[in-house]
């Protein structure tokens, strides 16, 4: 099962001949591709084991690379160095050296599940790019993305209160991720939020800000869930 | 008609209030009937599947749980695409493992919640308006008309996909398709809108990281508003919070840090409804839009 991208081979990988005739073809410069031949003796035979135990990452043995996922991909279309499909064939083989060299742009998988909705073998890349952000960020291979950040404002809310207040969420990670509030697009949004906004309006969100929404039958329901994630992040990865 | 459950669900507390207030009116002026989820909880968004998919399931079936244990309803209605996503997403797992279902019970039981049976299923507010009313039913009620205004339907990603988790899609006529969803066409041409072949109706908005990677939510926005443009669009109607908020902020940002303008407006399609039904403007939550249509809609006669 090979990949043959050209994209995909690193440069100093690529040969060019100035001057090189075989079976009386002349095939000098770089009309063509020639790669440097290499053996691979880094590989990590559990790797896949690894990442299926990672939630989201459970099929991804099942890919047959059609390469459907990274057809339809939405960040593909955007930068082709984000290629879903190379992810999976490189996970299978245990390559992490050649994943971690694209470390700090999987993360960026938008879940916007065109891949999910068209893989023929039910892989869930969507599920195997979360998968493999959070082996980096656990292992310290890279340092928690913004993305984590985000998320895990998130559950802290809801795991207090059950519910979020959007606001407080945006609040928390421009203070976390040490953005300021005062960029201009986020100023020149508020002022044009402010515009029209009907005075009754601008006091009741200000209000939900101070006094944030509560789910009140959340009771233990938060302590509950905390504790079934841990027990289930212990068993998968010791 | 059947009274269902509303889940509003957290976005529509803060920044959708809009969407809510919207729907809220038009469900009101089209004599339909529902009831808030009592003391709902957040489905769990995005975000939390990140930390342990369960979480998410988990969350999406406890509402459920309240609205058929405690108020006796067999349908829960969601506006918003991320909640609608979650509680079907919920709904699949739930029926499709009996290990999910087991979990999903057992963690009720210990947190003293409500607990799930699978008994109840979720509809998005568009499929809850075909189904009672179709687009015959809103032309009856209609008491003024969208006077062909140019619309591009934008339905998102979650409505959608993946399409494994919703059964009732793709059934043939009358069902809604996964692929090129019409709902939200056939309410709004109803009213008098004119559709435009818009051929980016469930792309992506970048939602997930609307804040988180900004660069690359601005590029896929602009995609949408440049495709709506090129397409003859006046109006992008939205169906979910977290598309319509990532379309005004990311317009505004693409104008403010990289100079690129596009005037085409955002709307919630329950705001273009609910203005053909004859509801004002500030009743629908239009004055609470970041995206200013207020001279577009007048000079067109719709407000």
């Amino acid at each position: 099962m090979a990949i043959h991208e050209k994209s995909l081979i690193d440069d100093d990988r690529l040969l060019t001949h100035d001057s090189l005739v075989v079976d009386g073809v002349d095939v000098s410069g770089h009309w063509n591709t020639m790669i440097a031949p290499r053996t691979l003796t880094d590989y990590d035979d559990q790797f896949e084991k690894t990442i299926q135990a990672y939630a989201g990452g459970e099929n991804v043995h099942r890919c047959w690379q059609c390469g459907s996922c990274t057809n339809s991909c939405s960040v593909y279309a955007l930068n082709t160095d984000f290629n879903p499909r190379y992810w999976i064939y490189l996970t299978r083989l245990g390559l992490k050296d050649e994943i971690i060299k694209d470390k700090e742009i999987i993360w960026q998988c938008v879940s916007c599940n065109k891949c999910t909705n068209i893989c023929p073998k039910d892989v869930k890349p969507e599920g195997v790019m979360k998968a493999l952000s959070h082996w980096m960020e656990h292992e310290g291979i890279t340092e928690e993305k913004p993305s984590t950040t985000f998320d895990h404002v998130f559950w802290e809310q809801i795991e207090d209160r059950g519910r979020i207040e959007d606001t407080h969420v945006l609040m928390e990670f421009f203070k976390k991720t040490k953005q300021s509030l005062f960029q201009g697009w986020v100023i020149e949004f508020a002022k044009r939020l402010m515009k029209h906004l009907p005075v009754k309006m601008g006091i009741n969100s200000g209000l939900n800000m101070v006094f944030k929404p509560k789910t009140k039958s959340w009771g233990r329901t938060g302590d509950v869930l905390k504790q079934y994630v841990q027990e289930q992040k212990e068993a998968a990865h010791g | 008609m059947a009274k269902v459950a509303y889940y509003p669900g957290c976005a529509l507390e803060g920044t959708g209030g809009p969407y809510d207030r919207s729907t809220r009116a038009l469900v009101k002026k089209l004599g339909l009937e529902m009831e808030d989820v009592s003391d709902w909880n957040c489905c769990g968004a995005m975000e939390v599947k990140n930390v342990h998919p369960m979480l998410q399931t988990y969350l999406s079936s406890r509402v459920m749980a309240i609205a058929a244990e405690q108020q006796g309803f067999d349908t829960v209605m969601a506006p918003c695409n991320g909640c609608y996503h979650n509680l079907k997403k919920a709904e699949y797992e739930t029926a499709t493992s009996e290990e999910t279902m087991n979990t999903v019970q057992d963690l009720a039981k210990k947190s003293d919640d409500p607990v799930y049976k699978g008994d109840v299923r979720t509809v998005h507010l568009l499929e809850w308006l075909m189904e009672e009313l179709g687009s015959e039913g809103i032309k009856d009620r209609m008491n003024k008309s969208l006077n062909g205004i140019k619309i591009a339907n934008y339905y998102g990603c979650m409505y959608t996909r993946p399409r494994q988790i919703f059964p009732e899609k793709d059934q043939g006529e009358g069902s809604e398709s996964s692929y090129k969803p019409h709902f939200m066409d056939d309410l709004l041409g109803a009213a008098g809108a004119e559709n435009v072949d818009f051929p980016l109706k469930t792309a992506c908005c970048g939602g997930a990281h609307t804040l988180s990677d900004a660069d690359t939510s601005t590029q896929l926005v602009l995609n949408l508003l440049q495709a709506a443009e090129d397409a003859g669009a006046e109006v992008i109607a939205t169906e979910c919070p977290t598309c319509h908020t990532g379309l005004e902020m990311h317009q505004v940002r693409a104008e403010t840090e990289f100079g690129i303008q596009t005037g085409v407006k955002v709307l919630y399609f329950t705001q273009l409804l609910g203005l053909a039904l004859g509801l004002s403007p500030r009743k629908l939550g239009i004055h609470e839009n970041v995206s200013d249509s207020m001279g577009l809609l007048k000079e067109r006669g719709v407000a």
